[in-house]
């Protein structure tokens, strides 16, 4: 028997909230950013994760992409699409960030900023998120390098992007779960992986070759 | 496995259906109750037709119920209809008293049985009423375009659409400020239905000899009502661009014109246009025509939906279903699916779709690899069987109005 007890694989099924917000020019966006849920923050930068893609998107933030083609605010769409949300912890201070970014950009163009055309308002959405388990478990380690390749991709993007950021946990669910094993070095890896470089199943692949590298099985 | 349930397997896979099921299973006794205002014709008694049927086999309790009305009614509603797309319509306090006492006399006749009970689209606004004493959990489901209302009727429906427990809209565009939550489920097409399900070449050949097309000769199509709005005669100029460089064929397939006077109009405007060129193939189909118009979009090398304003834009969806590149108008719920130069192109003249369609006709490779986006884009995001996920994850919902994240083990 051991201590640590088998990892259990939970799998989101989510449905998109609307909040009848929007916004048709930078100093709106800003205002509305400081103020809608943390959920939407959530939303509006990670949603393109779990979408189908037929290419690796360069952009996954909504901010950027509406930035760059409603308000042809190029520089600012850049600097939101650069931002590294591994070095969040919180959403509040991915917020922060965001904030801080449109702040600077209306003040380089003191206040001013182009209004969008018709229809193409930012509408802030949010997302709520059912969790429920998926009935698939790794026993130990050794288990999770065959369990992984059954799950679907949103019971990985669950346990690797949204339990760290939206769930506030301090890393990954399956760098805490081996770390815990002992296998701590694993689990530092697979942590250092940069899961916004990758689509899923790329992110998959990755941390089956590491349990692979480190002998685990 | 019940029939159905293996119907939609075979289409969408183990892992759709799975994840139905579980939703479905959490939804648990739960009865479902649907009221909308006709039982045939239109896209929600569509959907419904299809909808409680699925619900039930995957275990949901799912009744539907349909209001009564007279033609006065039905007059005033297809008004609401006109003004919450903002078109320009007289409202009178005749017809809002009209809309009032029809609810009246629905409300005493009709039984509310569900534990939820969705409501859809403006007619049957008004049952909330029952809410009190029927109890239960009420959701307005609006499908229809409400991006730019006429503020006379919202404001006249507001009052009733903010007493229910949630309201569920198409597409984030269509989002109201409400004091209610609001979800959003995109529309959907069943894979299954005769508008959609495969085909055998035989059967598209025989079609397409029924409307005299070469299928030696490429097939640009564009299937919608003769209206305005979605640009028959920018797809005939479109199609004059083309046909310059390449012989082809346009097909403008669609119906409805007989009892819609500005339809028949511009029926008119497009035969007028089309002169006599023999490769012009304006079709007004008849009810019932869902067979003939699947055959001939898989006839067809290109289908155009060149619209000039569209709420979603179903018609789109149903090309894309059938691995045929879509060419159409930068507009509306057109965006969420053309996914400009991965399953088609998003264009803004005739010129921009002369263009894309040329270049198209010149790369069967191309034609073949966007045709593969498409299905693929339609099976991830519209097809019925997330509609109803959607609809049961909405179910869910209620129970948790503050929680972002629910955990539903």
């Amino acid at each position: 028997m051991n201590p640590i007890g088998p990892f259990h694989f939970y799998t989101e099924r989510r449905l998109v909230q609307l909040t009848g917000i929007k916004a048709c020019n930078l100093s709106e966006l800003l205002e509305h950013v400081k103020d809608v849920p943390g959920s939407s923050i959530f939303y509006h930068t990670h949603h393109r994760f779990l979408s189908h893609h037929f290419q690796k998107p360069v952009v996954y933030n909504d901010f950027a992409v509406w930035a760059f083609h409603a308000v042809q605010a190029e520089t600012l769409s850049e600097k939101l699409a650069i931002l590294d949300l591994r070095e969040f912890t919180s959403i509040r201070q991915l917020r922060e960030s965001i904030q801080s970014l449109i702040e600077s950009q209306l003040q380089e163009s003191n206040g001013q900023s182009r209004e969008c055309l018709p229809g193409q308002e930012f509408q802030f959405c949010k997302s709520k998120s059912f969790i429920m388990p998926t009935g698939i478990v790794a026993e130990n380690p050794a288990d999770l390098l065959v369990k992984l390749p059954t799950i679907t991709n949103v019971s990985l993007y669950f346990h690797f992007v949204e339990a760290r950021l939206r769930m506030e946990r301090l890393t990954n669910d399956f760098s805490q779960w081996l770390n815990a094993w002992g296998e701590k070095a694993l689990a530092r890896e697979i942590n250092s992986i940069d899961p916004y470089g990758l689509t899923l199943d790329e992110l998959k692949s990755a941390i089956v070759k590491l349990i692979h590298k480190h002998g685990v099985a | 496995m019940a029939t159905q349930l293996a119907q939609y397997e075979e289409v969408v896979g183990p892992q759709v259906m799975q994840e139905l099921s579980i939703v479905a299973d959490h939804v648990g006794n739960k009865r479902l109750q649907n009221i909308n205002s006709t039982p045939v014709g239109g896209g929600v008694a569509e959907l419904l037709t299809r909808m409680v049927p699925l619900m039930r086999e995957l275990g949901v309790d799912t009744t539907w119920d349909v209001i009564k009305g007279d033609q006065t009614f039905f007059s005033v509603t297809k008004a609401f209809h006109n003004a919450l797309h903002g078109k320009s319509t007289e409202i009178t306090d005749h017809m809002l008293d009209s809309y009032r006492a029809t609810t009246e006399m629905n409300l005493r006749e009709m039984k509310f049985t569900g534990d939820v009970i969705w409501i859809h689209d403006p007619q049957p606004a008004g049952l909330i009423a029952a809410k009190q004493k029927a109890g239960g959990r009420w959701v307005w489901r609006c499908h229809i375009d409400v991006s730019t209302p006429d503020r006379r009727v919202w404001n006249f429906l507001r009052p009733f659409v903010e007493q229910y427990d949630a309201s569920v809209f198409s597409m984030p565009d269509f989002a109201q400020q409400l004091s209610i939550p609001q979800f959003m489920v995109a529309p959907s097409i069943d894979p299954l239905s005769d508008k959609n399900r495969d085909l055998s070449e035989n059967q598209v050949d025989q079609v397409a000899n029924k409307f005299h097309l070469d299928r030696e000769k490429p097939i640009l199509t564009q299937i919608s009502r003769f209206d305005r709005l979605k640009d028959p005669l920018g797809v005939i100029a479109a199609y004059r661009l083309v046909k310059s460089r390449r012989d082809c064929q346009l097909v403008l397939a669609g119906g409805g014109a007989a009892d819609d006077p500005e339809g028949f109009e511009v029926l008119q405007e497009v035969q007028s246009a089309a002169a006599d060129d023999p490769d012009i193939h304006i079709l007004l189909l008849p009810d019932g025509s869902d067979l003939d118009i699947n055959a001939l979009v898989r006839a067809s090398t290109i289908v155009f939906q060149k619209s000039i304003k569209e709420g979603f834009g179903l018609t789109v969806t149903e090309a894309l279903w059938k691995r045929r590149p879509v060419i159409a108008g930068d507009v509306g719920g057109i965006r969420l699916q053309v996914l400009n130069g991965v399953t088609g192109y998003l264009v803004h003249s005739p010129e921009g779709a002369a263009l894309r369609a040329l270049q198209l006709l010149s790369d069967a490779d191309l034609r073949r690899d966007m045709g593969e986006n498409g299905y693929q884009h339609v099976k991830q995001n519209f097809l019925l069987t997330r509609d109803v996920k959607d609809h049961l994850l909405a179910v869910l919902a209620l129970d948790h109005p503050d929680e972002d994240v629910v955990h539903a083990d």
